[in-house]
């Protein structure tokens, strides 16, 4: 059995919203070189629609792929439906990832809403702060080593 | 399009090897501890299989036992060192940061039962000095394995000198030669080697089958538990034809060991020379006290599991140290020993060649390689870091 599904491939090879927008309402980056991911995400919003959004990631094929199915969920979305994505909603639209790769789709909802905080930071919108877990929590960084 | 560039990881099979192996599937299949006629042919082609070997490595026939491969050929020689050791008091062991993991979680079992082991550092450039080994011998060293060469970088060890050391000072030297065998030359009576370990898919044999030999009085302790096998020391019907594979892909290796070595370090400079004009890229391991097949590179900014990906694409099937390739967090244990960051060594890359590369082929994938590292580059925010200035490159 191939280690990625077809839908993944996909994104891998022709990713979808990549590269950079200049004075984004809000640009969100998680994850660290030194466990191999970080992803960048960058939103442009209007009337509380997310009108665009891009990213940038070094990872593996399966965090660029997140990314990228993502960016595709949430564009022209209003901002409560983005932050309501999750993992679990990146995984399953991308027809499944290997169980060590699912750390990929947590980073990608994770880069969403840490580039939705910075939006809601920059306008001084108010929000539950519990809705926003710190990059600590996922324990991706410092989970086991299963060599 | 198809260039295959990860000869480390198994090579393709000889047509000597799979015509010498087909008849011992086909019409001598018997069982060679049988006695009837078949049997006996089954028995006389295994006797002779062991003859060629030892003649190749320099040894005699009863100083080899054929294994499933190289990881159990590395255990058997380590456990049987260390029973030998500890009847005498001796409990230590030395050997390297980067051995094959084969050797390294052999060693972390002989810890928890109370061995003390020593790693060696294995310098910048991947290559250790026998005066290191000299220094770590204790009274209470029972055994030094240092492989011949390197897995993941390519390098060469020197293990004549090694070797030497250990015999004035009275400690069993094990090598695993499982990626030197049949590509660099190999005596073990010349080069002072007590044990050694070897995999003939490596060399262009099947997988699963390899073969340990111990110097004569080097008493093996069994691993498994069943017939009278390989004299008592590995139970179980031998791999008849995977035998006879491992001596014909053995003897045509090291018959044309210097042409091979001599095309193969050619096209291994051409690629190096190419990829070294990739910015912020750095070769791993020594440049030329290498393989002639091995070339391994980092890049600044990219991750190596989407670079196998892309270069797969392109049809070049190559390896990486990421940890994203191997299914844990840490990349590899190769890379980190030489020195290199988590960082970096996420976005390695090994290419590993046979003779049967061409300069059409390494040209070709020069050409990928660069092509990948730009595109992968340009939507990395780890590159752009670095490009703006806002993080400075690791490798200059």
């Amino acid at each position: 059995m191939a280690l990625y599904s077809e839908k993944v491939m996909d994104h891998f090879r022709n990713p979808r919203n990549v590269g950079v927008i200049e004075n984004a309402d809000g640009i969100g980056e998680v994850g660290n070189a030194k466990c191999g991911d970080i992803m960048k995400i960058y939103l442009k919003i209007d009337n509380d629609i997310i009108t665009d959004v891009k990213f940038e990631t070094f990872g593996c094929g399966s965090a660029i792929a997140s990314s990228s199915m993502a960016t595709e969920l949430i564009k022209g979305k209003p901002v409560c439906e983005a932050l309501a994505l999750t993992n679990k909603a990146v995984a399953e639209a991308l027809d499944g990832l290997p169980a060590h790769k699912l750390h990929c789709s947590v980073l990608a909802e994770e880069a969403i809403k840490a580039a939705l905080k910075d939006y809601y930071d920059k306008n001084n919108i108010a929000y539950d702060a519990a809705i926003f877990p710190d990059c600590a929590s996922c324990g991706h960084c410092s989970s086991e080593n299963d060599g | 399009m198809q260039i295959y560039l990860d000869n480390a990881a198994t090579t393709k099979m000889s047509k000597t090897a799979i015509e010498a192996m087909l008849p011992y599937m086909d019409g001598i299949y018997a069982n060679p501890s049988s006695l009837h006629l078949l049997g006996q042919q089954a028995n006389e082609a295994l006797f002779h299989a062991r003859e060629k070997i030892a003649g190749l490595l320099g040894c005699d026939a009863g100083e080899i036992t054929f294994t499933s491969g190289g990881s159990e050929a590395d255990n058997q020689a380590i456990v049987s060192a260390a029973r030998i050791g500890e009847k005498q008091n001796k409990k230590h062991i030395i050997s390297t940061a980067f051995e094959h993991h084969a050797v390294l979680h052999t060693l972390e079992r002989l810890e928890r039962e109370g061995f003390e082991v020593t790693l060696l550092d294995v310098n910048e450039n991947g290559v250790i000095h026998p005066r290191q080994v000299a220094e770590a011998i204790r009274p209470d060293t029972c055994l030094v394995t240092v492989m011949y060469a390197n897995n993941e970088i390519g390098t060469v060890e020197p293990i004549a000198e090694i070797g030497q050391i250990c015999r004035e000072k009275g400690v069993l030297f094990h090598t695993d030669a499982v990626q030197a065998a049949g590509h660099l030359k190999i005596d073990v009576k010349e080069q002072n080697i007590d044990m050694l370990s070897l995999s003939a898919h490596k060399f262009h044999g099947p997988k699963g089958v390899g073969a340990l030999y111990a110097r004569k009085g080097i008493r093996l302790t069994s691993l498994m538990e069943g017939g009278a096998q390989e004299r008592g020391k590995r139970a179980g019907t031998e791999n008849i034809p995977g035998i006879i594979g491992l001596a014909a892909a053995f003897e045509e290796a090291c018959e044309n060991i210097d042409r091979n070595a001599e095309k193969t370090t050619y096209l291994r400079d051409m690629l190096i020379a190419g990829i070294s004009e990739i910015p912020h890229s750095i070769l791993n391991g020594d440049a030329k006290k290498r393989l002639p097949g091995n070339v391994n590179f980092c890049f600044e900014g990219i991750e190596g599991e989407s670079l196998l990906l892309c270069l797969s694409d392109k049809g070049v099937y190559g390896s990486s140290g990421s940890a994203c390739t191997s299914g844990s967090l840490d990349p590899s244990h190769v890379l980190l020993a030489i020195g290199r960051t988590h960082d970096i060594a996420h976005g390695s890359l090994r290419l590993t060649l046979s003779e049967e590369n061409t300069e059409e082929e390494i040209k070709y994938t020069i050409a990928a390689v660069k092509e990948i590292v730009a595109y992968l580059r340009g939507f990395s925010p780890v590159w752009r870091d670095c490009v703006s200035g806002k993080k400075d490159f690791i490798i200059k």
